[in-house]
């Protein structure tokens, strides 16, 4: 029978990413709801030093996968080791990070193992001894109460930013084994050719702790300034909505919203942003919302925490300098 | 080449959603059915290939009657034929239930590629192009904004933005790409292009035609059972922040972002 609970850690260059300690954080509440053990399944190259740490975040086992192969991700690889190791081990909940790199690799393992899944989710629970996740649907417009039927192990992915980090505890360590695999060269189909770092050294939007948006209210592409120095000083990703986008005032990559990124920081700063539906839908999961419009009637206050009804033009720069006070 | 687009067919995204009485599905009445915004790119990356390369572009979908209308405006836009997976017992069906159709009306089609949108706007699950590509046994790359196949069609590199860097990923054909914003601007369908796609060869195909038991789709044949659907959580009432001057104003939102909702 389908036993424990297993999460996927995500590296980059053979360092450990965030998103890997929320989704153990939370496999390790699952395990604890379950009363199972938590394995993090580690996959990389040279990667097997560490592992012994992710027993700080709840880890009773880390399954190691090392081999050059699985240095750098690639779905074929990643897939064909992950499939062994689940039907190897027959695991009963298996969670991944809804990262980009975690919504490619689940997606093709469900069909490749058979199994339901549910992607991007918000919120999980155990009922009954089964996994309930819930996931925001038409972009956070309504939310889907999901479970499974007959599929193990019962998968999901975790929006980033949403799941709370345990408090690393160094006392507890994860007994690190090495998993048996086989990987063929011929089933490698892909490869990563080339790899073009953003050299901005901003944080991307899905995983930005803060992020402060601009749309249609900004004018014109130059203004954008006003929001980077505020976003410089208190650590923040620019964001926009879709109407400065489709402006051609910032990159497709900056979109905030149904059509472009959802997000989920702590401070969503939304300036001479409306707030139409489809804006709304992609950062109504963020902690806190300011929203600064001179539009009093714009829809964006009804979703903010605080609302600054004046010109963003005179608000952002003050606000800015009242900032540094506290800084 | 060849290259297959899959669509789907989804609410507007300007529609509000609402649940209906039975609290698993949303009411349908005075929805605007549009062609998955990502899969516009899908039709146009196709477009150009064709153009380029030469071939035929097939559209092919699933969903009810009313998805006709979407695989028009493709054909509209300039592909080449459409094919339409169309049975009652599908309504309702998951990810890989769809998925699992889709490979069967595609597996025995010529094809170097295939385009489906990064995710329907709809569930937002973004499955089905990556479990298509399982079933189909291709390599499949996700999230692209950039394709270029080489001069010779045999194969494909595709950029793939992920967390502060872009991947460029390359594998042999067929292979199939799921499509992002950025990768282009589609097209408008052109009243010429809308008279023709009048004569286009548009197929209608059951599960029985794919071979399919109507069992393991739909509703009773999903992996992952709907609970409830419920509105989005609600917010904690707003604060409109007072003051005469927007200076007094930035002065008070400041101190309350640090004193109250303590981000900095």
């Amino acid at each position: 029978m389908a036993q424990g609970v297993w999460t996927i850690a995500e590296q980059r260059d053979g360092e450990i990413r965030k998103i890997t300690y929320e989704v153990a954080s939370e496999g390790r509440r699952l395990a604890d709801a379950l009363g199972e053990e938590l394995t993090v399944v580690l996959l990389g190259a040279d990667i097997k030093d560490k592992g012994a740490e992710l027993g700080n975040y709840g880890a009773d086992r880390v399954l190691v996968a090392d081999d050059p192969r699985l240095g750098t991700y690639t779905t074929d690889g990643y897939v064909a080791v992950i499939s062994q190791l689940v039907k190897a081990d027959d695991p009963a909940i298996l969670l991944i990070g809804a990262s980009s790199q975690g919504k490619d690799l689940s997606a093709r393992l469900s069909a490749n193992l058979g199994i339901g899944m549910a992607q991007d989710c918000t919120v999980f629970s155990v009922e009954d001894g089964n996994l309930v996740a819930t996931r925001p649907i038409y972009a956070g417009k309504a939310y889907a109460r999901l479970t499974f039927e007959d599929s193990w192990p019962q998968m999901a992915t975790a929006r980033p930013n949403v799941m709370s980090i345990n408090e690393p505890d160094t006392s507890r360590s994860a007994e690190v084994v090495d998993a048996s695999f086989s990987l063929d060269d011929s089933s490698l189909k892909t490869k990563v050719v080339d790899v073009v770092k953003d050299e901005s050294g901003k944080v991307d939007l899905t995983e930005a702790d803060k992020i402060v948006s601009g749309g249609r209210g900004m004018k014109g592409p130059e203004n954008y300034k006003i929001l980077e120095d505020f976003a410089d000083l208190i650590g923040a990703t620019v964001g926009a909505s879709r109407s400065a986008v489709d402006a051609g005032w910032r990159p497709h990559s900056d979109q905030v919203g149904q059509t472009g990124k959802v997000v989920s920081p702590n401070l969503y700063v939304a300036c001479g942003i409306s707030g139409a539906i489809q804006h709304l839908a992609g950062m109504s999961t963020s902690k806190v919302i300011v929203a600064i419009n001179k539009d009093e009637e714009a829809p964006i206050f009804q979703k903010a925490d605080y609302g600054v009804v004046a010109d963003l033009f005179d608000v952002v720069p003050a606000l800015t300098e009242e900032v540094k006070k506290y800084l | 080449m060849n290259v297959i687009v899959c669509l789907k067919q989804v609410p507007d995204t300007e529609t509000q959603i609402k649940i209906a009485p039975d609290g698993k599905s949303i009411v349908t009445d005075d929805i605007k059915w549009v062609m998955n915004p990502y899969d516009e790119y899908g039709v146009e990356e196709a477009l150009r290939l064709k153009e380029k390369f030469g071939g035929e572009v097939t559209v092919v979908s699933l969903g009810p009657k009313r998805v006709t209308e979407s695989i028009r405006t493709a054909l509209a836009m300039g592909a080449d034929k459409g094919i339409l997976i169309s049975d009652d017992a599908l309504e309702g069906s998951d990810s890989l239930a769809t998925a699992k159709a889709l490979a069967a009306a595609i597996k025995d089609l010529d094809y170097d590629l295939i385009f489906t949108g990064q995710r329907g706007v709809d569930d937002d699950m973004g499955v089905v192009g990556a479990s298509l590509a399982e079933f189909l046994d291709v390599p499949q790359f996700s999230v692209i904004v950039k394709v270029e196949v080489a001069e010779d069609g045999k194969s494909v590199k595709a950029h793939r933005p992920v967390e502060g860097q872009v991947l460029v990923v390359e594998s042999s054909l067929p292979a199939l790409i799921t499509t992002q914003k950025g990768l282009n601007e589609p097209r408008y369908a052109t009243l010429p292009g809308i008279m023709k796609a009048k004569k286009k060869p548009f197929e209608e195909k059951t599960l029985a035609d794919l071979g399919l038991d109507p069992a393991k789709v739909g509703e009773g044949g999903r992996k992952v059972k709907i609970l409830e659907l419920t509105p989005p959580p609600k917010r904690g009432e707003g604060k409109i922040i007072e003051g005469e001057t927007p200076q007094e104003k930035a002065a008070e939102l400041a101190k309350l972002l640090h004193e109250e909702a303590k981000v900095f």
